[in-house]
């Protein structure tokens, strides 16, 4: 049986209410804190081998497929994390709707942007 | 009139918006959570310093004894030093997030010692790993 839709206000929520893909956010920043537990252990690993090391070296630890590989789902991981985490402080600190709308794209293609050089960097890194 | 002046510039002016701190006693917890939001912020801006590393290493030659240079010097070293500490205390407040989302830790002794212990495993962990960095490297 379909609900009708409402004509008027009603006290009693239906369905879904107002949510209906209003938690996709809330349930990406969790699914990515998670990934990022494991991912973030990868990374700093990563990085401390990477200490001191001059181009060759940094070549050969990129050559290693787990280095890339970890690397590269760190990097996914963070981009919609990173996002989502600078989206929720443009939502609470920029109020005038003009400027809200600019900071907004621009942390979405700040985030892209960051993303696309470094997976960029990585795969040059290790596959040439 | 003026009570009811529907301008939408004034309505949000009115409109009581966070932050508002002001109102609060600063308490552990509550100096956590705005550590882990700054800490998320300054992550935000230094993955410039890490997209500029993996690139001059992409490039090789002349870029990458640049970026290297800079990582070595003391402002390079301060930086990383801030890096670091703002990675680990992302890092732990994340799990504390993560122990709070499944229904844990929310009553009072508990997320006092969560807050503590998100201080207290940022700070030393990062002595650990910068010591540790300066070994291996």
């Amino acid at each position: 049986m379909i609900d009708p839709a409402p004509i008027h206000a009603s006290s009693t929520i239906r369905r879904f209410g107002a949510a209906k893909s209003g938690t996709r956010d809330a349930w990406r920043m969790r699914l990515t804190n998670v990934a990022l537990l494991p991912l973030a252990v990868a990374f700093a690993w990563i990085v401390l081998s990477l200490a001191g090391k001059d181009e060759a070296g940094v070549r050969a630890e990129f050559a290693h497929p787990c280095t890339a590989i970890f690397m590269l789902l760190f990097i996914l991981a963070s981009i919609v994390h990173m996002k989502l985490g600078m989206q929720s402080i443009i939502d609470d600190y920029v109020h005038a709707a003009r400027l809200k709308e600019y900071t907004l794209m621009a942390n979405v293609m700040f985030s892209i942007g960051f993303g696309v050089a470094a997976i960029y960097a990585v795969l040059k890194l290790s596959l040439t | 009139m003026a009570e009811f002046d529907l301008d939408a510039d004034n309505l949000a002016a009115r409109r009581p918006l966070s932050p508002h701190l002001s109102i609060y006693r600063p308490m552990l917890t509550m100096l956590m959570s705005i550590a882990h939001r700054i800490t998320g912020a300054a992550l935000y801006v230094g993955t410039i310093l890490l997209v500029w590393y993996l690139l001059a290493a992409a490039l090789g030659g002349t870029p990458f004894a640049t970026a290297a240079a800079f990582l070595r010097s003391i402002l390079g070293q301060l930086i990383l030093l801030g890096f670091t500490f703002a990675f680990l205390h992302h890092f732990f407040g994340g799990i504390r997030h993560l122990i709070w989302d499944s229904g844990y830790g929310l009553d009072h002794p508990m997320r006092e010692w969560l807050a503590l212990g998100t201080l207290v495993a940022s700070l030393s962990f990062t002595v650990v790993l910068f010591v540790a960095a300066h070994l291996l490297g």
